[in-house]
């Protein structure tokens, strides 16, 4: 399909914008004008809307079919918080109204969003207070590394390290890296899938300024000995950093906050449905206990006695600002409607059929694909296309031939420790038979593998390209459309 | 509703597969002792309900003012079209595109997108977005850190105060050092940023249009800056780009800025969208996701993610960023409205902005008290000094219906009977009029 550059016409219009209605004519100077030609495609309002719903056809989400995507919770996402979010008292308010006299008044009902919201997620984590202002779960991780930092050089620690177990996911070695930490990666018990308490307790020392865990794991599996690993941690005052990625699994059944975590970061974008946008926007809250609210992020949203809301910038030990406003307001207000929607209760059966559905599936496909950590799993599994490999077919061709029987692949080669890996999460939405359907499907696969492995190593055939040249594309780095190429 | 599909006969035949008699009992590994100390969460709530106490809260937001504040944040018109594109749930409710296959059309949009911004500023390369226009310049500047080795950087006064304090905050635990260098009647200052520079200096970060919404030529800074080894970022207003001379007009090395005047909703403040571009020379140590156009094993045209080698789902702790989730559909909301703008209608918005700044600023000059800094060129925003602490004239005039700009003794100490005015193209002479009618009687009174 043609890029829209290509699509252009000299001289057509796809806006009509008013005539001026003012007598002034504002002037620049030569001097400070560009000198180049501007560029941008000259379409219809027509060309550019058929463009872009041919290029959403090519596009898979969750409104299309099953997205297993594993460690990224592709649960539905209710329409009614796309009617909240179109609400103009929500999309025309300027941010900056706050810092209008009195400008708090200007806002109370985004404040008390704000306000409310952050007491909820602090309920369901169990920590004493919440910053909705990181805007996606990496960005959580790094304030929480900053938090962190903050903490300790406000007590004089001289913290260099932090740890994190192998089977994290990239962003936490990342984040704790760019937070001006060195990153040393905890090994995981194969047997138990769980991270292994001796290494921790041999690498544990004065110099580990934070333990940062994913819990449960990027595995799927439920650490029952958190409760220690935290102790040990405390014994160092080393902090304790939950990763909230996988926090669909134990909503209303397991808090951070009660098992002694210091901080949490949640992805409202995963847990709380807003959807996933392609890529983002998300939202990346954390939560944090009493000793280390002062140095949260401003603003802070607080409550007066005479129950109104105000943004409030007093805090001398604060880190400061870590993003421009109050986060991803938009995002953050979707997630509050689906709380209020699903209550106590329904966040508890959410967990549960995430759990159910996991284990479900599971069950059913253990006896053809192995089983990275045969047990129990929480909301996600993952399997090892180790022996498939060995025939010819790899994770990556289970994934496309999925695409070829109506799905989304799994998270393939993820976690690293794990070889071939697929991981698999289905999430509460999705109904039994659409479950059976992909074991239909995996079944299917698994038995091509002996049968007839070139349908696999030659999937996707449904699709409007087959596997990309990634190694062509890193070369060339064609990233933009060259200009006059193929332009009228 | 907890949009849940199971039947009571499905759930007892799942469990029955799985071993066990309750969902609980899935939940084994969980200590008992951990069991939740409490979850006060109030029970669930039925769509009408929902949507009824939203409408609520929507009506407490004085989002209905006649708005002239900006401050980097404009209210500019947003086609229809914008947004029932962006509606597609095609788009909306898939993830980063790492399978290709499902994906071409998220993937493909990004590198229009891409395009865009290249063509926007005169730059090389684009990246997928960032979260913001203030975290955008704080990557930049590590970009910067890390091209060059050194561990300064010059920020000029005329770059937003809020960015200013987010590059602040950022770097507290890092050894970085920061030297701000104060504006002079509104301009960057040359005499005091050549003079701050020196042999660890890693860059220079600039603003166009300023905070004061002062249109500059920085071409001179940049020459300066690169016959001493320094990089420039400059974080720019894309709307402008549509008229002032570009980043890559100039030689600069990053641009960034703040993609929100791009059919994005003010939305209070978010989600919004960090643009950067960038230098060939550069492109390798850029954060953030890139899309490329290749070909597929069947030599069809075709785009992927590329150079993920920099990424940290490859790099772990070595990676150039932490930046996973992006803005995407910000980014495909940008594009569909410079799409839709085409050449021709961002000029006009950017004339529209000109030409009603202008009448906006005659207008207020000739109230008396009032004093618009002149001197300097400006593209759709000024600032003005009122006779009295700006603050006290904005609460006067919000009680009339008008946001009149924004009081800028918050960030500047001094400052504070100076006011920031923004002019988009949706405000009428008839609302300019008022403006200038009501804040005259404000200042009467």
């Amino acid at each position: 399909m043609s890029v829209i550059f290509e699509k252009s016409v000299r001289g057509r219009r796809g806006v009509d914008l008013p005539k001026c209605d003012v007598p002034s004519k504002g002037h620049i100077d030569e001097a400070y004008r560009r000198g180049t030609s501007l560029d941008l495609c000259e379409l219809s309002e027509l060309d550019v809307v058929r463009h872009f719903t041919a290029l959403s056809r090519k596009n898979f989400g969750v409104d299309n079919g099953f997205y297993p995507l594993g460690s990224c919770t592709m649960k539905y996402n209710p329409k009614a918080l796309e009617a909240v979010a179109r609400l103009e008292g929500f999309t025309d308010l300027h941010p900056f109204m706050p810092q209008l006299r009195h400008g708090g008044m200007l806002v109370q009902g985004a404040l008390r969003v704000l306000y409310e919201l952050e007491r909820l997620l602090a309920e369901i984590t169990g920590m004493d207070a919440v910053t909705l202002q990181p805007l996606a779960g990496a960005h959580g991780e790094l304030t929480g590394m900053m938090l962190i930092a903050a903490y300790h050089r406000d007590k004089g620690n001289k913290k260099t390290e932090v740890l994190i177990p192998d089977e994290a996911h990239g962003t936490n070695p990342s984040s704790a890296a760019i937070g001006g930490y060195a990153v040393r990666a905890v090994p995981t018990d194969k047997k138990t899938g769980t991270l292994d308490l001796e290494a921790l307790e041999q690498m544990v020392g004065e110099q580990t300024a934070a333990v940062m865990l994913t819990n449960p794991s990027t595995l799927g599996i439920f650490n029952s000995d958190i409760a220690r690993i935290v102790e040990i941690a405390h014994e160092h005052d080393a902090q304790v950093y939950y990763d909230g990625a996988n926090l669909n699994a134990i909503l209303g059944r397991f808090r951070p906050g009660d098992a002694g975590f210091d901080v949490v970061h949640m992805n409202l974008h995963k847990t709380f449905a807003t959807p996933h946008g392609g890529g983002g926007p998300g939202a990346g809250p954390v939560g944090v206990k009493k000793h280390l609210v002062d140095y949260m992020p401003i603003s802070r949203v607080v409550k007066r006695d005479d129950n109104t809301y105000a943004l409030d910038y007093d805090y001398p030990k604060s880190i400061g600002y870590i993003a421009t406003f109050y986060g991803n307001f938009m995002v953050c207000l979707r997630a509050y409607a689906y709380i209020l929607m699903l209550g106590a209760s329904g966040l508890r059966e959410a967990s549960g059929h995430a759990v159910l559905n996991a284990n479900y599936l599971m069950n059913r496909l253990k006896d053809k694909f192995k089983v990275a950590v045969p047990r129990t799993c929480m909301h996600e599994f993952v399997l090892s296309a180790e022996a498939e490999a060995e025939k010819g077919v790899h994770a990556t061709d289970i994934a496309k031939a999925l695409i070829d029987e109506g799905f989304h692949p799994p998270t393939i080669y993820f976690p690293l420790i794990v070889k071939e890996a697929l991981m698999i999460e289905p999430t509460e939405s999705e109904s039994k038979e659409t479950l059976d359907a992909f074991v239909d499907a995996m079944l299917k696969i698994s038995a091509q593998v002996s049968a007839c492995p070139e349908v696999l190593t030659s999937a996707p055939k449904s699709t409007p390209v087959n596997r990309p040249d990634e190694v062509k594309a890193a070369r060339d780095m064609d990233v933009a459309w060259p200009r006059d190429n193929h332009e009228q | 509703m907890s949009y849940i599909p199971h039947t009571d006969e499905q759930r007892e035949e799942m469990l029955r597969t799985c071993g066990v008699e309750s969902i609980s009992e899935l939940f084994h590994d969980i200590p008992a002792e951990l069991a939740p100390e409490s979850f006060n969460i109030p029970e669930g709530k039925s769509e009408i309900e929902v949507l009824s106490y939203f409408e609520m809260l929507a009506e407490q937001n004085y989002s209905h003012l006649t708005n002239f504040v900006g401050g980097g944040f404009y209210d500019h018109f947003i086609p229809s079209a914008v947004d029932a594109l962006v509606g597609r749930s095609e788009f909306y409710t898939a993830y980063t595109p790492y399978q290709p296959e499902v994906s071409q059309g998220t993937l493909q949009a990004i590198y229009e997108y891409q395009t865009d911004i290249c063509r926007l500023t005169d730059m090389d390369l684009a990246n997928a977005s960032l979260y913001d226009g203030g975290t955008a310049l704080y990557e930049a500047c590590q970009m910067a850190l890390r091209a060059t080795g050194r561990e300064r950087v010059i920020l000029d006064g005329g770059v937003n105060p809020v960015y200013r304090k987010i590059l602040t905050s950022y770097t507290a635990n890092l050894d970085i050092q920061f030297t701000i260098s104060p504006v002079s009647h509104g301009h960057s200052d040359r005499d005091k940023i050549f003079d701050a520079i020196d042999t660890d200096t890693a860059a220079v970060i600039l603003q166009n249009p300023s905070f004061f919404g002062i249109i500059e030529d920085h071409s001179d800074i940049v020459q300066h800056c690169h016959d001493n080894g320094v990089l420039v970022i400059q974080s720019v207003y894309p709307t402008a780009m549509a008229m002032l001379k570009t980043p890559g007009e100039i030689g600069v090395d990053i641009a960034v800025g703040e993609g929100q005047s791009l059919g994005i909703p003010l939305a209070f403040g978010g989600p919004y969208l960090g643009f950067m571009a960038t230098t060939k020379k550069l492109a390798r140590r850029m954060p953030g996701r890139v899309v490329g156009r290749t070909v597929d094993r069947d030599g069809r045209e075709a785009f992927v993610l590329t150079l993920q080698a920099r990424e940290q789902h490859i790099r772990r702790e070595k990676a150039t960023s932490n930046i996973c989730t992006n803005q995407g559909l910000c980014a495909l909301r940008a594009h569909i409205y410079l799409s839709l703008l085409g050449k021709q209608g961002l000029l006009d918005v950017a004339q529209l902005c000109i030409d009603k700044a202008a009448y906006a600023r005659e207008r207020l000059d000739m109230i008396p008290g009032v004093e618009v800094m002149k001197a300097s060129p400006t593209f759709n925003e000024f600032t003005v000094s009122l006779p009295m602490d700006a603050g006290e004239v904005v609460g006067a005039m919000v009680e009339k219906g008008f946001a009149p700009g924004l009081p800028l003794g918050r960030f500047y100490p001094g400052m504070e009977n100076f006011l920031l005015v923004a002019v988009t193209e949706k405000r009428t002479k008839h609302e300019i009029g008022m403006l200038a009618e009501t804040l005259e009687a404000v200042l009467c009174q």
